[in-house]
């Protein structure tokens, strides 16, 4: 089965200067493509759209063929979000994050899911530290542990490597070519530069 | 630390494993656990307010503050105090749980948790209720118990002090519905404290009015119940209108 997430004629204005106009875009299984462009150029701005989260454009996006607004809720059950903030309470654990992030889905999961979650981003041995206390970089981790915690076809990552170290990276990186080689879809901004892959696309803005 | 990551990610390097989780991923419906999300997200906003105990003792510390300086303020006389010991209740009330609305959606708006939040294939009328049902619960029903206590304090005259209680219990949860309103609808913005008052206010009126109300009918041996009825229908419109007013305002706070 294949996905595809398609935007036709995409526009989009802040503070009367476009962002961009007549974007077509076609996103299917198996690629990643990487959004790029220069500080201010509407990166977020377009994953923002892309994932429903801003109505302030013009366009239209199809999601497997379906108009967006009647393929809603199965878009949204098969999409993974992590914005620029990543999302992560910091006055609970990181366990609790994720069982939090695992419920909101409508799984109630288990402790050994997350758990192993958190030691696949390295964070084993911080499982009940408050997340508060973690270094920024791990904050990151805990919230990349919903990429194998809450299995999703579509991957939308802003800015996802800020303040990982290179170790994570590297592995960050592998974890995307493999999601995508395995069918999934991932669609990232970076400032990172990403090893050539032939999965990987650019699209450049600005 | 980095090898294990390291080794997480070499695993799901192996092809046919990952491809099946893909393809399971594919077929996904979205297929309900609307309870697991309600309940967790209940969960999660009582622990992480009991949790920061100061913000929920705040509230309460203003409203007992204001009923204190007030015999003090104007005169100890139990007869003057009587006649306006409901309104002040009322209204020392109804200003804490306006204090304590700003912070409903701030942090979660900071951390990022908010578009997450909107993200989740959950409606999020049922999730913001959840929310806002916890502020009630550790902000409305504390000032309700502690009402009677400070109406001690203001020489309340006997009999009215479990129709306080009940009236604060139930018009503090129509002004969490219509403060979570305003709430979210400033919340995007930096300094939306005024605001969110202005904005309120307005609309807490009619709960003022009937809940301030049936004290003074239980003090004068009036019949409460008509006042406890409309404060009740309040609640009841409030329930069924707001949460839908709550979903709408996040959403245009996000956009913004």
């Amino acid at each position: 089965m294949s996905l595809c997430l398609q935007a036709r004629q995409l526009a989009c204005e802040r503070d009367d200067r476009w962002l961009f106009q007549g974007l077509d875009l076609d996103i299917r299984s198996g690629e990643i493509v990487r959004i790029e462009g220069p500080n201010g150029s509407g990166k977020t701005s377009l994953l923002k759209i892309l994932s429903g989260q801003l109505s302030d454009y013009q366009g239209e996006l199809f999601w497997n063929g379906a108009a967006m607004n009647e393929a809603r809720e199965h878009f949204l059950a098969n999409l993974l979000y992590l914005g620029h903030a990543p999302g992560i309470k910091s006055g609970l654990s990181p366990l609790e994050n994720l069982a939090w992030y695992q419920a909101l889905s409508g799984e109630s999961g288990n402790e050994e899911q997350r758990l192993d979650a958190l030691e696949g981003v390295g964070l084993a041995g911080f499982e009940d530290v408050p997340a508060g206390q973690l270094s920024a970089g791990q904050q990151r981790r805990v919230a990349l542990a919903r990429l194998t915690l809450t299995p999703r076809a579509l991957w939308v990552l802003d800015e996802p490597f800020t303040a990982i170290d290179r170790y994570g990276v590297a592995d960050l990186e592998k974890q995307l070519v493999a999601h995508a080689q395995a069918g999934g879809c991932v669609l990232v901004t970076t400032h990172h530069e990403l090893t050539a892959s032939p999965l990987l696309r650019r699209i450049s803005l600005g | 630390m980095h090898s294990s990551l390291h080794d997480a990610s070499q695993s799901s390097l192996h092809g046919s494993d990952t491809t099946q989780q893909v393809s399971a991923v594919l077929l996904r419906e979205h297929k309900g656990g609307l309870m697991t999300a309600v309940k967790a997200t209940l969960e999660r906003d009582l622990t992480l307010l009991l949790r920061r105990r100061g913000e929920v003792l705040n509230p309460l510390v203003f409203f007992a503050l204001v009923i204190t300086l007030f015999p003090i303020a104007i005169s100890p006389d139990p007869e003057l105090l009587a006649v306006i010991a409901p309104g002040l209740l009322w209204v020392a009330a109804l200003l804490a749980a306006l204090l304590s609305l700003d912070s409903l959606f701030r942090s979660d708006y900071d951390d990022g948790s908010l578009e997450q939040l909107l993200l989740a294939p959950q409606p999020l009328v049922a999730l913001s209720l959840a929310k806002v049902a916890v502020h009630w619960l550790l902000t409305g029903l504390p000032l309700a118990l502690m009402a009677p206590m400070l109406g001690i304090m203001l020489a309340l005259p006997a009999g009215s002090y479990a129709i306080l209680a009940l009236s604060l219990a139930l018009g503090t949860a129509s002004l969490s519905l219509i403060g979570a309103i305003g709430a979210a609808l400033t919340v995007g913005l930096a300094r939306g404290g005024v605001l969110l008052s202005l904005l309120v206010l307005p609309l807490y009126i009619p709960v003022l009015i009937f809940g301030a109300g049936a004290v003074q009918a239980a003090i004068f041996g009036d019949g409460v119940s008509a006042h406890l009825a409309i404060l009740g229908a309040l609640l009841a419109a409030s329930l069924m209108l707001a949460p839908w007013a709550i979903a709408a305002s996040l959403r245009i706070s996000i956009n913004g």
